[in-house]
């Protein structure tokens, strides 16, 4: 069971709910598929760094889950299907990275933050 | 002129090339991540290209981690290919 890293771009003209509906829809799917996820985050509307599609700003979705190492080809099927999402990427997490996601969502970064800052 | 202001025949070397460390050892950072982009930024230049080891000061293996995460945010859209902008 690796973990795994999601992070998809949604088209812009997506509405709330679809958004929901949409995170809603894959969650089901990793779920469906053996996978479990361990934190979706949502981060929204976002303005691109360069236009995607004739796109200027996305929405952004990151996702971290487990599943065996098998899942990922199907989600990419799913998600190439899939003509709301822009594009998508699925990165798999070291033990280094799991624990780094883990502390971040606990807030105990605040203190490192500075450290990397005055670095 | 100002009464205190000594003037020198040769400009006096004031700042002494700081001493470069790698900064992921020295704070045990083991992990780059891709979406913390303004810790990214500074190992990149205006134009949005990675910095060579020798001014960013990492050790090789963590310089490759910082490639492979630039260049994830690259394709996620967070970082740009390539800009001319001051970040």
């Amino acid at each position: 069971m690796n973990s795994y890293e999601l992070m998809v771009i949604f088209t812009p003209v997506l509405s709330e709910e679809d958004f929901k509906a949409s995170q809603k829809k894959y969650s089901d799917l990793i779920a469906e598929l053996g996978g479990a996820t361990i934190a979706s985050n949502p981060w929204g509307l976002k303005s691109l760094a360069y236009p995607i599609q004739k796109k200027t700003t996305g929405i952004y979705w990151v996702l971290e889950f487990q599943g065996p190492s098998d899942i990922n080809e199907k989600l990419k099927i799913q998600m190439l299907r899939d003509e709301q999402i822009m594009r998508h990427m699925i990165t798999r997490l070291d033990k280094y990275a799991v624990e780094y996601n883990h502390v971040k969502r606990n807030g105990g970064f605040a203190m490192q933050d500075k450290e990397k800052q005055e670095a | 002129m100002a009464k205190n202001e000594i003037k020198y025949l040769t400009a006096i070397k004031q700042e002494k090339p700081k001493k470069k460390f790698c900064r992921f050892k020295k704070y045990g950072i083991k992990y780059v991540d891709y979406k913390d982009i303004e810790f990214l930024k500074k190992f990149i230049n205006e134009q949005g290209k990675l910095l060579p080891r020798r001014l960013s000061g990492n050790s090789l293996k963590y310089q490759r981690k910082v490639q492979d995460a630039v260049k994830k945010a690259r394709q996620m859209a967070l970082l740009p290919y390539v800009t001319d902008l001051l970040k």
